[in-house]
């Protein structure tokens, strides 16, 4: 059974009084600062696209604005952004839900498997699909590796949700007589509501901003024009442009998503005491739902790997220097592991914020930092590049600080669902009840509150580093002369059709990839209620 | 809490380390922004290094990212050179005026007709733009002469394309300089529709597609083919490369150069550099190089094993002020959404 905590609110009402409303409560300022600073940061780069798009004047931006190619490309990503969000909900939510509720055979080895396709990059799974069926391409071809490469994306934050939250309801719902597949509707999708949907926010605005993928695919969206303009036109103020019309569909987006969001709040009172959960029986389902498995993993990993696999059997013969793989191994987990920390401790202030003290500020501080994950990588980069070299007499630029900072930006909404979503099912009662017992907030925050939320930090963490040991684009940009990473390497190889010499580097990649995936999933199994299987 | 705190402390000391293992020799050192293929810049970076003690940056991206990257870092580049595949980088560069100008000693090495028409840049070396066919499917003598022939609905569906790649804006450029812009948007309109379920990414992958019989033929510059060669062997070869007719607009010199940027710290170091690139030792190195380009200095005879001698081609004369920065071609490319 849950346990039921009688919430008291503080004795000593100077910082809220008695009475009013949970979300009036006056907003800690030092929280409110971390936030918005944050916040401010993270719209760098968007001060950076408005900068460089009205430099050249309306009249020249207007005819690359309003050529038809501009409203076909519209056409193009919408579709896909739809189709793409879709099916991702869909499939997340399904093996999320047979992982951790279901007796599924194998469900440690499977909860690994299917995390691992975050960690291949867009262009080695692009190129994974090419090689093994040339003919992929087109609208169907995109969405269909698209949709692969991202579902973990709604996977992980709706399998920790899923995890953390209280069985008992569904118990309680059976109890009264709702029906079995009411149940699951009503419940256990309300329950996982605030993860689904930040879920699909995520895969949204990372299809919007894709461009390897369909570079290589040969699919043309917003994002592969904007490249155009950047690169090949040389025209950086039309690229901008272009971008800015990107931003406001991802504002779109976050504003679909803060409607569907409501106002509902999935909290348990108490995630150490309750009891366990006992898992669905499959039963005859479970031929389907493990041929259905086997058939994700195969398509989601079985593809890229068996590139990786075939490039390692080709001709060893390549007209490029050879590479140190120890050394671009080092330098990929070292930058994807300090910005996953960052990224993650960013992400506590902007999440309790928005959680404990939701409001119009807190809200739009919270929001305008997703806008981030819809700019590409090289606009990012260069938006670093020019604030570094303009305003700062190039500090930090091309050293690892800069680099990390700029994986921790493009990432940190990644890190912010995950925080978020553990901060809304962590019972605000108990922190109360410590700062009752006059406890100092920070005293609270660490011996309460993290706890309490710990799996949310693990997961953004695990994002966070899973993006940054694949990125290229801003990489390519900002690492120290001289450094490589996985990435950067696989790419020099691929590029030059050197495939053999490329196997390793994306096949460590994967590896590299994997590890977090492992721990996360073990570390879940070690946790006080999660559920055992039976 | 000390866990936490002893890995912060490790991956700010790591970080620090690594800010700090860039400093260069105590002959100088200099940043090179390498846009040229690695294979060729290798080669050159480590003959220059052994011979001046001046130690060589070098960092590898596509040439139009370190294009836009320069304009973005501004006067605080900590780029002191720039060497590219192709010139429109360049122009674009010295559009901006971030490029400083190249010592008359080392310009008078090169033709003129290879190098910035303002002095900015020097001509290091060159290719050519050729049609690579698939031998299992096409003999030679069914190829078109002209790069106009492409157009032929023939082609429909055997054609392979990579418009984003640098290489085809001069091709274009030059079709629009030899017959103007309404036959040349007809010629691209036509060629487009050829090439529909064949436009790929970049250059290597269409010369791949080729060669294992995925498209019948293709607009290449020949050294990639070369390139594939050593790769797959000549038993692996299942394709040939065509000259157009002399003088054809298809039939178009690329050449790939070499800048100091004004921005840059360390003049004279990066000016050796580029000397060097253009001098008999550096010519040499590209010449015999896995890179299959031909060195263009003066007086500079050796041409790549197998390889048509450049003083034996034909091109279009356009040169490579009239090629520019390709706004041109881009305007049309993007017109007829190829783009």
């Amino acid at each position: 059974m849950t346990t039921t905590v009688e919430v008291r609110r503080p004795p000593l009402g100077n910082r809220s009084a008695p009475g009013r409303p949970r979300g009036r409560r006056r907003r800690p300022r030092v929280l409110l600062a971390l936030a918005a600073a944050v916040a401010a940061i993270l719209l760098l780069p968007l001060v950076f696209l408005i900068v460089e798009a009205v430099q050249d004047g309306w009249s020249t931006l207007s005819p690359i604005l309003f050529r038809r190619l501009t409203a076909t490309l519209l056409v193009n990503t919408v579709s896909l952004t739809v189709v793409v969000t879709a099916l991702c909900a869909l499939i997340g939510t399904l093996v999320a839900w047979c992982v951790e509720r279901t007796d599924l055979p194998g469900r440690r080895i499977w909860a690994v498997l299917v995390v691992v396709p975050l960690g291949i990059p867009d262009f080695a799974v692009a190129f994974g699909w090419k090689s093994v069926f040339p003919s992929v391409g087109g609208f169907g071809g995109a969405v269909l590796v698209m949709t692969f490469a991202v579902y973990p994306l709604v996977y992980l934050p709706v399998a920790a949700s899923l995890r953390s939250a209280d069985p008992g309801q569904e118990e309680v719902a059976r109890s009264l007589g709702v029906g079995r597949l009411h149940t699951f509707w009503r419940v256990t999708l309300g329950q996982a509501r605030l993860a689904i949907l930040g879920g699909s926010v995520l895969v949204a605005l990372v299809v919007l901003a894709e461009y390897g993928a369909f570079e290589i695919l040969g699919f043309r969206t917003f994002t592969t024009e904007i490249f155009s303009e950047y690169l090949t036109a040389f025209n950086a103020p039309a690229g901008c442009a272009l971008e800015l019309i990107l931003v406001l569909l991802s504002v779109a987006v976050l504003f679909g998503e803060g409607a569907l969001r409501g106002r509902g709040r999935a909290t348990r009172t108490g995630p150490m005491a309750a009891r366990l959960a006992r898992r669905h029986q499959l039963g005859r389902a479970r031929v389907p739902a493990l041929a259905g498995f086997g058939l994700l993993v195969a398509l989601s990993l079985g593809v890229p790997l068996g590139a990786v696999g075939y490039w390692l059997f080709q001709s060893a013969d390549s007209t490029l220097p050879s590479a140190s793989l120890g050394s671009a191994a080092w330098h990929t987990a070292f930058y994807g592991a300090s910005a996953a920390l960052v990224a993650t401790a960013a992400a506590l202030p902007v999440a309790l914020l928005s959680v404990r003290w939701p409001g119009r500020s807190t809200m739009a501080i919270e929001r305008s930092t997703y806008l981030v994950l819809a700019m590409p990588g090289l606009v990012i980069a260069l938006a670093l590049t020019f604030f570094s070299n303009n305003l700062a007499n190039g500090f930090l630029y091309q050293t690892p600080y800069l680099l990390i900072g700029a994986y921790a930006i493009m990432f940190f909404p990644l890190a912010l669902v995950a925080v978020r979503s553990s901060v809304a099912r962590a019972p605000v009662s108990y922190e109360e009840l410590g700062r009752s017992l006059g406890r100092p907030r920070l005293q609270v925050l660490w011996a309460v509150t993290l706890p309490l939320i710990a799996p949310g930090l693990a997961a953004a963490f695990c994002l966070v580093f899973l993006e940054a040991v694949t990125e290229l684009t801003a990489t390519l940009v900002l690492i120290p002369t001289n450094a490589q990473t996985l990435a950067t390497q696989f790419l020099i190889f691929q590029n030059n059709l050197a495939y053999h010499q490329a196997a390793p580097y994306a096949a460590l990649m994967i590896l590299v990839a994997a590890v977090p995936s492992v721990v996360l999933g073990r570390w879940f199994d070690r946790m006080p209620g999660a559920p055992v299987p039976g | 809490m000390r866990l936490a705190a002893a890995v912060t402390a490790a991956l700010l000391a790591g970080g620090f380390l690594a800010a700090c293992g860039g400093a260069g020799g105590a002959n100088g050192s200099i940043t090179l922004y390498n846009g040229q293929h690695p294979q060729t810049t290798q080669a050159l970076v480590s003959a220059f290094e052994q011979k001046t003690g001046i130690s060589v940056s070098v960092r590898d991206n596509d040439e139009d990212v370190f294009a836009n990257q320069l304009v973005a870092e501004g006067s605080h580049s900590p780029a002191d050179v720039i060497y590219t595949e192709n010139s429109p980088p360049l122009e674009f560069l010295e559009s901006k005026s971030l490029l400083a100008p190249v010592l008359p000693a080392t310009l008078a090495r090169v033709p003129v007709r290879f190098s910035s028409p303002a002095a900015r840049w020097v001509g290091v070396s060159a290719r050519v733009s050729v049609t690579i066919y698939n031998t299992d499917q096409l003999r030679r003598a069914q190829l078109p002469t002209s790069v106009l022939g492409l157009a032929d609905p023939k082609w429909r569906g055997k054609l392979a394309l990579a418009p984003n790649e640098t290489d085809f804006q001069p091709i274009v450029t030059s079709v629009i300089a030899a017959y103007g812009v309404a036959t040349a948007r007809r010629w691209l309109l036509a060629v487009k529709a050829n090439a529909s379920g064949h436009t790929y990414p970049d250059n290597e992958t269409l010369v791949s597609a080729v060669n294992n019989g995925q498209a019948a033929l293709g607009m290449i510059n020949q050294y990639y083919w070369y390139r594939l060669r050593v790769v797959d062997g000549a038993a692996g070869m299942h394709s040939a490369l065509a000259y157009f007719r002399p003088g054809d607009p298809g039939y178009v010199l690329d050449v790939s150069g070499a800048a100091v940027l004004a921005s840059s710290t360390h003049q004279a170091d990066a000016q050796r550099f580029v000397a060097f690139l253009v001098s008999p030792q550096g010519q040499a190195i590209i010449a015999h190089s896995d890179s299959f380009e031909y060195p263009v200095a003066i007086g500079q005879g050796a041409t790549p094993v197998g390889e048509i001698p450049l003083s034996q081609l034909q091109p279009n004369p356009i040169s490579v002020g009239e090629l520019g920065d390709g706004a041109a071609a881009l305007a049309l490319l993007q017109q007829v959404q190829l783009l």
